[in-house]
């Protein structure tokens, strides 16, 4: 077989990729083309199928069918080691029996490199623990010891980097400072990261481009942005960030608007914004975007009246209302703390409205 | 004074028991200095000479180089073998799997004595004659199991994912066992290794069944028994006493040197 660590370059394409293990599908037919250089997130809950993604692209499990190409290069069943991808490790999975240098040296000695001292030196000074180099894994704090994990891998220059889940085992304010880090390094080094895991705050965070997955299919690909405005379904508008979806039927669907009938309010938004075409659909809004007034106010283009405020909670930046409304849905609202706030207790009627841009609606889930 | 004794317990408790347990080694030591002559029974008067010539008894020095020939031999071959079945178990799932995990455990719970009877009718319905390699066939028997249940336990708490990282890092499987998984499991190597020496150097009773003419150490401290331990024997197993002492120190001392580093 041939060794293509050094020769694949290029954007990574899986083709009608598929993972089966007895009769669980944990990857189902994924086409997906994650361009060169770019800080690429597949987002998901545990059991969607990314890490098992990761590991057929590692080449730590072997695809069922479908291909996996970097450039030009078919890597499908070329074995990890001849593979020009490396993986950060959840929990790092450091060597315990090796020093600092030595691990961050062992891809380097495994592929017979001959700078290895100079290589490990200014990738050390990278990650800013030159002076630990001496030092065993155990004697290091998780956050150095992620350092050092993604040191080991992007010292190797790979075509790919992955990083499973890497800032799970740290503490948050840690891993706030990780993710700046990890950006950084990765405008630093310029190769393509692919950034698994379950934390949709992480992934917004550091990413690019977003792929969220479910059951073994991708939902959506987009940027943080897109995807957190402009949701395709009723899993990425739940799993990124929250949504209020209320039940609706669709009145006139023709022109520019759509409008849209929730028990008796008529509620519109751009057609574009409408990703369903049957009758009755999930209008969606996010909480932020809805502003709560008292009752009688004036209010905005849309509006939901007859609310009644449940729970109201201070989380310091916003103030976050828990609204039922007549037909016993509760409704989120969170408002900025900016001083315009209203002056709304628990118990009082509410009205609640919003922008028409800001509406999405999509199919129901079943 | 009851509260002083109260409060002291423990330290009389552990103190009587090492007491206890280190009187059969104290007088071992002292008679491997006794001025015996042929009955190393009552005490006679200080001297070296026993010291000085180890092999003064005769046979005790054949008797020691089988025990150490056999020792090493049964070592060197139960832990290559139960290293590679300790990887199988560990690693790997195969049909009967659970049942050989079953059966590495017999060996350790059959009487000795047992084992050591049926041994030799075996041998004898295979006219096999009973001797040297009979007596390293035997060891190497019982030495696996004790190597396969410490060897397995170290590969069980290694880390699949260390294996994975190696391979992603361009380590083919040759690779990756020598530099990862071999260096990792070592110290329960080591271990199994010694446990096997010390079992096969200290074995009598299935020994005593299938080693025919040869003499072992064991055996020949329980020949001469009938007519009078030599003094010499006192010596060989003081020495192997302190040798034994010096490894289990030496290991703590490198231990705790590590320990030191890592603080």
């Amino acid at each position: 077989m041939v060794d293509v660590t050094s020769s694949a370059v290029g954007d990574l394409q899986l083709r009608n990729l598929t993972k089966t293990f007895a009769d669980f599908v944990a990857v189902d037919d994924l086409t997906l083309t994650i361009p060169k250089g770019s800080f690429f997130a597949l987002l998901g809950p545990s059991g969607c199928g990314k890490t098992t993604t990761l590991r057929m692209i590692a080449g730590l499990e072997e695809p069922t069918s479908g291909s996996i190409h970097i450039g030009a290069t078919d890597i499908t069943y070329t074995k990890p080691y001849q593979r020009p991808v490396n993986t950060v490790f959840q929990n790092y999975a450091l060597f315990p029996h090796l020093t600092i240098f030595e691990n961050v040296a062992f891809g380097l000695r495994r592929r017979g490199i001959k700078d290895v001292e100079g290589a490990v030196t200014k990738t050390l000074a990278l990650v800013e623990l030159g002076h630990l180099k001496d030092r065993k894994p155990g004697q290091l704090s998780g956050g150095q010891q992620q350092r050092i994990a993604v040191a080991r891998a992007i010292v190797n220059r790979p075509a790919l980097l992955f990083l499973d889940e890497p800032l799970g085992a740290l503490d948050l304010k840690l891993r706030r400072q990780m993710q700046i880090e990890l950006k950084w390094i990765q405008t630093e080094v310029g190769i393509t990261f692919v950034h698994v895991t379950h934390d949709q705050e992480e992934a917004m965070t550091m990413a690019d481009t977003i792929a969220v997955m479910n059951k073994g299919r991708i939902e959506q690909m987009g940027s943080p942005v897109e995807l957190y405005e402009n949701p395709k379904t009723v899993f990425v508008a739940n799993f990124l960030g929250q949504s209020n979806l209320i039940e609706a039927a669709v009145q006139t669907n023709s022109g520019a608007e759509t409008s849209v009938d929730i028990h008796g309010s008529r509620i519109i938004l751009p057609s574009s914004r409408n990703k369903s075409s049957k009758s009755k659909v999930l209008v969606g809004i996010r909480p932020e975007k809805i502003n709560i007034q008292t009752a009688g106010s004036s209010v905005g283009k849309n509006s939901l009246s007859g609310g009644v405020v449940t729970d109201i909670s201070f989380v310091g930046v916003s103030t976050q209302y828990q609204v039922e409304m007549p037909w016993k849905q509760e409704i989120m609202v969170f408002e900025q703390n900016d001083g315009g706030a209203p002056n709304i207790r628990k118990g009082d009627q509410v009205t609640l409205s919003w922008e028409p841009h800001f509406t999405f609606a999509l199919d129901s889930e079943n | 004074m009851s509260r002083w004794f109260s409060r002291n317990l423990i330290r009389i408790y552990a103190s009587l028991a090492l007491i206890y347990l280190f009187i059969p080694v104290g007088y071992t030591m002292a008679f491997s200095f006794n001025d015996a002559g042929k009955r190393n029974i009552n005490w006679q008067g200080f001297t070296l000479d026993n010291w000085k010539n180890p092999c003064g008894a005769p046979d005790i020095c054949v008797a020691l180089g089988n025990s150490l020939k056999i020792g090493f031999l049964s070592t060197l071959v139960a832990t290559i073998l139960g290293t590679m079945i300790a990887f199988a178990l560990g690693r790997y799932k195969f049909r009967g799997r659970s049942s050989t995990n079953l059966l590495i455990f017999l060996p350790m719970a059959t009487p000795e004595i047992v084992m050591g009877a049926s041994l030799l009718a075996m041998f004898v319905n295979l006219n096999v004659n009973t001797g040297f390699w009979t007596t390293v066939i035997a060891h190497i028997m019982f030495c696996i199991s004790f190597v396969v249940v410490t060897v397995k336990a170290r590969v069980a708490s290694l880390d699949p994912k260390l294996e994975e990282a190696a391979r992603d890092l361009y380590a083919n499987e040759y690779q990756t066992f020598r530099r990862v998984t071999f260096p990792l499991v070592l110290p329960g190597i080591a271990a199994a290794a010694l446990l096997a020496f010390s079992l096969s150097f200290d074995d009598f009773i299935i020994t005593n069944f299938n080693s025919g003419t040869i003499t072992t150490f064991p055996k020949f401290v329980w020949i001469s028994s009938i007519r009078g331990v030599p003094a010499q024997a006192n010596v060989i197993g003081t020495a192997m006493f302190l040798i034994a002492l010096f490894i289990v120190i030496a290991g703590q001392f490198i231990g705790s040197a590590k320990a030191k580093r890592k603080s």
